[in-house]
């Protein structure tokens, strides 16, 4: 089954902790259950969106890193 | 003819930039700046200020007594650069032809884009604001202070943090300690953005009993149920909120089309130039580049640009590049502070505070109006205190 995304949030180039806070902001256009994807090329995003996932209760459903893009799908809780 | 150059703004970058310009240029330039107020803020003494120690009279100057006696200073709002036509136009319809131009004119305060901010909470980011949060603070009998960030990015990233270790050495000296609790609102999973300064702040925040709440990203205030609640769905209540308000470019860089959605300037991290723009260059603030928004990293960028701009017209070879390079001093109370000394390749390692870089931060506050605009900070000082100018 393939992941239906609602929202791509695009964050490469951005530095800490603004990857946090775009995806704190995106996440609340979606609802609860969807997933949304980030992008990310800062390196301290992995421990940070682990981290903010862990804390928030929204779940972590895949991450990954592509050429130096660190990708993260996140379902809302 | 003089090369005609064009400073907008006249906080620490642009004075700096503008001095430097008009001594190396001389007669080959005509160096002028604008500025709306004419007034040029020592902008790290707020939090000072806010803390009742020290006055509002200490922290701004006469820009012109800033100034070397060559540069033309104009004292009025601009509302657009034309970078084609290389003309900036002025509020009252008047115009300023350039040749070269440089951009460092800062963030605007924006706190109407938090619901709740301006009613709900004061802030140590503006003159009236740090005047304002003094007068709470002398008011303030005791009870919960919740300090946060409400917006990235936002100028002196350690501020929040000087700020909490500064209140509660105040609250103990007034004796109302034990009748507080402070909180800081921290956007991460830590004190800081930086983890290496997390790790020094964050045990002498458990050593004087100031709390931590992680992911808290600030996105309204009620005033009348007197809470803040955050992007990730948390509330709190507070008696007294103290909140870094959101922070944009100036209009006139969206007006003039060169900045992007938030008003930053995209500006090459090296040469410093607006992107696509080779006479156009940005420092401070104002830029998009991604290191922290001070004075020092406006202070370390203004030789440089001096120095190409000064390279672009004599038909010589540039000679240096910006490295990244800010110098943070971190108050942590009780006489003591610790340092950030980065640039983009090395991360800081900030030393455990202690009264040595206290005094320094003192000795630099005392000595800014004398140095710092003027290009005067000397290169062999006794204390450990930055250089004007940055290594290529």
């Amino acid at each position: 089954m393939s992941m239906q995304i609602a929202k791509t949030l695009d964050l490469k180039g951005l530095s800490c902790p603004l990857p946090i806070v775009k995806t704190a902001q995106g996440i609340k256009e979606i609802a609860s259950g969807e997933l949304v994807e980030a992008l990310a090329t800062d390196p301290g995003s992995v421990a940070d969106f682990n981290a903010w996932c862990r804390s928030t209760g929204n779940e972590l459903v895949e991450q990954g890193e592509e050429g130096g893009v660190h990708r993260f799908v996140i379902r809302k809780k | 003819m003089p090369a005609k150059v064009v400073v907008l703004g006249g906080g620490v970058g642009g004075t700096l930039a503008a001095n430097l310009l008009a001594k190396e240029l001389g007669r080959d330039g005509a160096v002028t700046v604008v500025d709306p107020t004419g007034m040029h803020h020592y902008q790290p003494g707020y939090l000072y200020l806010a803390l009742g120690q020290t006055n509002g009279r200490w922290l701004v100057r006469d820009e012109r007594t800033l100034l070397r006696r060559g540069v033309d200073l104009v004292v009025e709002k601009p509302t657009k650069l034309d970078p084609e036509a290389g003309v900036v136009q002025l509020e009252r319809g008047g115009t300023i032809d350039f040749d070269y131009a440089v951009l460092a004119t800062g963030a605007r305060l924006v706190p109407d884009q938090v619901p709740g901010l301006l009613e709900g909470s004061y802030e140590f980011y503006s003159l009236e604001g740090a005047q304002r949060l003094r007068e709470a603070l002398r008011r303030f009998k005791g009870g919960r202070i919740r300090v946060g960030i409400a917006g990235i990015p936002y100028k002196c990233p350690p501020a929040p943090v000087e700020f909490v270790f500064m209140v509660e050495e105040y609250l103990r000296h007034r004796g109302i300690r034990d009748k507080s609790e402070i909180t800081l609102l921290s956007p991460l999973n830590r004190a800081f953005t930086i983890e290496s300064a997390s790790k020094v702040i964050q045990p002498i925040m458990e050593q004087r009993g100031i709390e931590l709440t992680t992911f808290f990203n600030v996105e309204e205030v009620d005033p009348s149920a007197g809470t803040v609640s955050s992007l990730e769905g948390e509330k709190t209540e507070y008696d007294l909120l103290v909140l870094v308000p959101p922070h944009r470019g100036q209009q006139l860089v969206i007006d003039s089309g060169l900045g992007d959605t938030s008003g930053w300037l995209p500006t090459d991290k090296h040469t410093l130039q607006v992107d696509g723009h080779d006479r156009i260059f940005a420092i401070g603030d104002a830029t998009n580049l991604p290191i922290s928004k001070s004075g020092s990293t406006a202070h370390f960028e203004a030789p440089v640009v001096a120095s190409r701009i000064a390279s672009l017209v004599h038909g010589t070879a540039p000679k240096e590049n910006y490295g990244g390079r800010v110098m943070c001093f971190l108050e942590t109370g009780n006489r003591r502070a610790t340092v950030l000394r980065f640039d983009y390749e090395h991360p800081p390692a900030p030393p455990q505070p202690n009264n040595i870089w206290h005094i320094a931060k003192w000795a630099f506050n005392r000595m800014y109006w004398q140095t710092v605009p003027q290009g005067r900070l000397p290169d062999n000082l006794p204390l450990p205190i930055p250089t004007g100018r940055s290594e290529s």
